[in-house]
Parts: structure tokens; C-alpha cells; sequence
């Protein structure tokens, strides 16, 4: 345990190095999250009817993914990893005494949550100041705000599990970039990164809220603006633990089939 | 001029030398920018119109923007990734050759596997200008061209700012990508859906309204200002700010050695 929390402090440490990178960062994402709240509102105005969500619970939503960004967003690879597959580098990973699935599993929480830490506060902090509809708002009872977190940090870690799955495969095929940006653009549209789920056709959504992808930042940010809530909301922590469950495992079990074959190449 | 064919043509064959993977990261990057038109598409399935603009009119919009911003990314690709360029001591090569430094820096690299998105853009548009009834005349083709063209320019300058930021602090500076990524974006709608301070801001310092909003008004026969036909040409003179910003860079530029 404490061979991984030094590894965590590590990055974490890391990080805080680059302040006038991760301050231009925060001027950028608010700047997104603004914009986009702004597009909402003008399909909100032209029909406010067919809106799914309330325009307050979609600021919200939005807050949250600006400010969580690094935490939840499935298109980022530590690129250390991947490069240690691919130049053979993993050979000495596995000389250490660690387990290498639990290592790069935590080398990756630690990597998203260091670029997040720096983020999160101030977006969060402006989007609470901001007027009515546009604002960052509580959730509305405790208890939603407690399923929050139990989804928020279910919601990550399975992130994580996927991207570990991603590693995985990297180790069958090598030369990854093809496989992988197909793969990564259809996840940031089923994980509601593009338009959130709720906008979907009612068809096509229910089969999507199912997938693991639906599981990643769309369970936890709905539940807190209160879109989701009751038994629906501990349904969708269920689902959620189960995909954390199966993601885990299968990555594990992969990850042994792949060591087992591995050969180095020299080097 | 024939200078820059000739990198062009090496960087074609080099590109080709990989045909397979040349092929599937095109692919990729279509299907990027298909999960973005999704978005649209799941959105006006379910609104039909946004501030009066219909689906077709927003898809001309975002073929338009989506067309220039990948005909930019794919040449001006040097300024790009330039921050690579600066902190591996590459700049300082490119100081001693008897050239100018911008047109090497952008003759440097040409990224074609941007041309996925190209390919994106140009099945949108083919399929928005036969579902809107806008009637071609010869004027409202010249400026759909300068429209294009002037995205071109306008996210080419974007680029080049971007590059000169990287003189006076090595690291890119990721607020730019406002302007970059997010102005393709969010420039898929037309930019007055944002209300008028945006729409001001993306008129006067970034002109990015200039290559869609109003010039797209026009098009449709909407109620608009004798000048809205011509803001395209605007964003050309948007170049000459970002040239002198690049200027000031490369004389303030320190190498950072190795």
C-alpha cells in the first residue's frame, strides 16, 4: 500500500510544477463550459418543450464536467505506459516486486487525479458565483449528494479500468493508433461526452445508458443535479459496480494471458 | 513557391510510405468529427430549429467551418507542433537557411491524415446545399468561396499566434485551444445562438462570425447589412496582426539549447 501512495504523491508533486499551464487550462475550460451553456440555452429558448432536463440541472452538469474533466475524460492515455509497451520498457516494470495491472492502476488514478486537483477547485468555485440558470447549484438533498459520491468515484474508477483495458490490448497488437481512436471518439459519444445521454432519442438511449460507457461521467453528474434520482439512482450505482466488477476482472485476466506471451525484444 | 511544392511532394510521399496506417488514421479522424455531427444531428432530431436556423442551414455553417479548420490544420501543422519544435533546439536549424522563418516553419510539416475531417465536411456539405433552398447565383458562389477561404486564413493566423505564444514561454499555451478546437467547435452553429456579447467578441477580435454568421445570412436572403457580404475578407486582414505578433517573437526568441 504505501509502495502505491508513493507513487501517487509522485505525480501529484509532479504537477503542481506547470502553475501558468494548468491556470491557462481553468480559463480555457471555464471559457467551454460557458459556451456550451450558452448553445443549450439557445435550444432551450427556440423549444423549451422538447428539452429533457432542466436548464439549471444541465449547468450543473456541465460545471461538473468542465471541472472533472481530467478525471473522467476517456480519450487520455498516460502516454508512459503505452510507450512502455511498445519499446519494451515493461520489462523492467515487471522486474519489480508489484503486482503490474494494480501499479499501472494506480499510476493512472494518480495521473488524472493530479492533472484535476489544480482544476477542479476554482472552476467549481466561479460556476458557484455565477447567476440563476447558469450557476453551479447544490444537489438537493443530502442523500443525492451522498449517491453522488458513491457514483462519482465508482464512475472513475471504471474509467480507469477501461483505459487499463485499452493498455491491455495495446500489448497484442503493438501499433495501436488506428483501433484506437475509433475506439476512443465512439466512447466520448456513448459516455455523453459530445451531447449528454438525455438528448438521445429515447430508443437509442436506453439501450446506451446499459453500456459501461453510460456508467463513466454521465451516472454520477446526473444524479447530482438531480436528474436521476431515488431507486433509479441506486439502480444506476448497481450497474455501475457491476461494470467496475466486470472491467476489472477482464482486464486482469487479459493482462495475464498477455505477460504470459510477451516476449522482449531485446533492447 | 516552387520551394514549397517541392516539400509538398516529399511530404505526400512520405505520408504514403505507410499506406495502411495512412488509411486508417484518416479513418480515425473521420470518425472523430462523425461523432461530432451525431451531436448535431441527435440535437435537431429533437429541436428542428435553433434561433431560426434549420438543420440544413446550421449543417452549411458547420461544413464551412469544418472544411477550413482542416484545410488549416493540415498545412499550417508545423505551427501546430511547434512547442516541439522550440524545446528541441529545431528553431535555431531553421534560423541559419537563407528563408524566411514563417515559411519554413510552415513548410515544415504537412499533416494529410487532417484530411479525414475534409472528407467529413465535404459529405456534409454536399448533403446541406441539396437540402436548402438557397438558389446559386454567381455572386452567392463567390462568396461561399470566400467564405472557405477566409476560415482558412483566420484559423491558419489562430495557429500562428499560437506558435509565436511558444517563443515567450516554450510550453503551448492551452487557452488558445478556445480559439483553435473550440472554434470549430462551437463555429458549427452560427455564432449569434451565443447572444450578442459572444457574437461581438467573435465579430471584432476573433472574426470568427465573419466566415459564418453573417456572410451565411446572405446566402439564406435573410434581412442583413450591405457589409455582411464582405466580412470574409476580413479575416484576411486578421493575418497581418498575427504576422507582426510572430515578428516580435522570433526576435525576442533565446534558444533553449540542446
Amino acid at each position: 500500500m504505501k509502495k502505491y501512495h508513493s507513487f501517487f504523491r509522485l505525480y501529484i508533486v509532479n504537477s503542481l510544477q506547470y502553475r501558468a499551464a494548468a491556470f491557462a487550462g481553468i480559463v480555457t475550460q471555464f471559457s467551454w463550459g460557458f459556451l456550451q451553456i450558452l448553445m443549450y440555452t439557445a435550444f432551450y429558448k427556440s423549444n423549451p418543450s422538447a428539452f429533457p432536463m432542466g436548464l439549471s440541472q444541465l449547468s450543473s452538469y456541465f460545471w461538473l464536467q468542465q471541472a472533472f474533466m481530467a478525471l473522467f475524460m476517456t480519450w487520455f492515455l498516460d502516454k508512459d505506459i503505452l510507450d512502455s509497451i511498445s519499446s519494451g520498457g515493461v520489462a523492467y516494470e515487471l522486474c519489480r516486486p508489484l503486482d503490474l495491472y494494480n501499479m499501472w492502476y494506480v499510476k493512472s488514478m494518480a495521473n488524472r487525479f493530479s492533472k484535476a486537483i489544480l482544476r477542479c477547485l476554482p472552476i467549481l468555485f466561479a460556476a458557484f458565483l455565477l447567476p440563476e440558470p447558469y450557476a453551479l447549484t447544490f444537489p438537493p438533498d443530502a442523500l443525492l449528494a451522498l449517491s453522488f459520491g458513491i457514483s462519482f468515484i465508482a464512475g472513475f474508477l471504471i474509467v480507469v479500468a477501461f483505459s487499463m483495458l485499452i493498455y491491455v490490448i495495446t500489448f497484442f497488437t503493438l501499433s495501436p493508433i488506428g483501433i484506437r481512436i475509433v475506439a476512443l471518439s465512439l466512447m466520448e459519444f456513448l459516455s455523453g461526452g459530445i451531447i449528454p445521454l438525455p438528448f438521445l432519442p429515447d430508443k437509442i438511449r436506453l439501450i446506451v445508458e446499459l453500456l459501461p460507457f453510460a456508467s463513466m461521467q454521465n451516472m454520477p453528474y446526473r444524479i447530482y443535479s438531480g436528474n436521476i434520482t431515488g431507486m433509479q439512482a441506486v439502480y444506476g450505482i448497481q450497474l455501475q459496480l457491476f461494470w467496475l466488477l466486470t472491467l476489472v476482472m477482464l482486464g486482469k485476466f487479459l493482462m495475464n494471458k498477455a505477460l504470459k506471451q510477451t516476449v522482449i525484444q531485446g533492447g | 513557391m516552387k520551394l514549397y511544392l517541392n516539400f509538398l511532394s516529399m511530404h505526400l510521399r512520405c505520408a504514403l510510405e505507410y499506406k495502411a496506417s495512412f488509411l486508417l488514421t484518416i479513418l480515425g479522424q473521420f470518425l472523430i468529427s462523425f461523432a461530432s455531427f451525431l451531436g448535431v444531428y441527435y440535437m435537431f432530431a429533437r429541436f428542428n430549429n435553433v434561433e431560426g436556423f434549420s438543420y440544413s442551414e446550421v449543417l452549411l455553417c458547420f461544413s464551412v467551418v469544418l472544411m477550413s479548420y482542416s484545410v488549416a490544420e493540415c498545412f499550417a501543422y508545423g505551427f501546430k507542433t511547434f512547442t516541439a519544435t522550440i524545446s528541441n533546439g529545431e528553431f535555431d536549424r531553421i534560423m541559419i537557411r537563407p528563408c524566411s522563418e514563417l515559411f519554413l516553419v510552415f513548410a515544415s510539416k504537412v499533416e494529410f491524415s487532417c484530411l479525414g475531417r475534409l472528407l467529413q465536411a465535404i459529405v456534409i456539405l454536399i448533403y446541406a446545399i441539396s437540402n436548402s433552398p438557397i438558389i446559386w447565383t454567381k455572386d452567392k458562389i463567390l462568396i461561399f468561396i470566400f467564405m472557405i477561404a477566409g476560415g482558412i486564413a483566420l484559423f491558419m493566423g489562430l495557429y500562428i499566434i499560437y506558435a509565436s505564444f511558444c517563443f515567450f514561454t516554450i510550453e503551448g499555451l492551452e487557452f488558445m485551444n478556445i480559439f483553435t478546437d473550440g472554434g470549430r467547435e462551437f463555429g458549427k452553429y452560427p455564432m449569434a445562438i451565443y447572444g450578442k456579447s459572444v457574437l461581438g467578441f467573435f465579430t471584432f477580435i476573433i472574426p470568427l462570425a465573419c466566415i459564418q454568421y453573417y456572410p451565411l445570412l446572405y446566402l439564406l436572403d435573410r434581412p442583413v447589412t450591405p457589409l455582411a457580404p464582405y466580412t470574409p475578407i476580413y479575416t484576411f486582414l486578421f493575418l497581418i496582426p498575427c504576422y507582426v505578433f510572430w515578428k516580435i517573437g522570433v526576435t525576442n526568441y533565446k534558444s533553449t539549447g540542446s
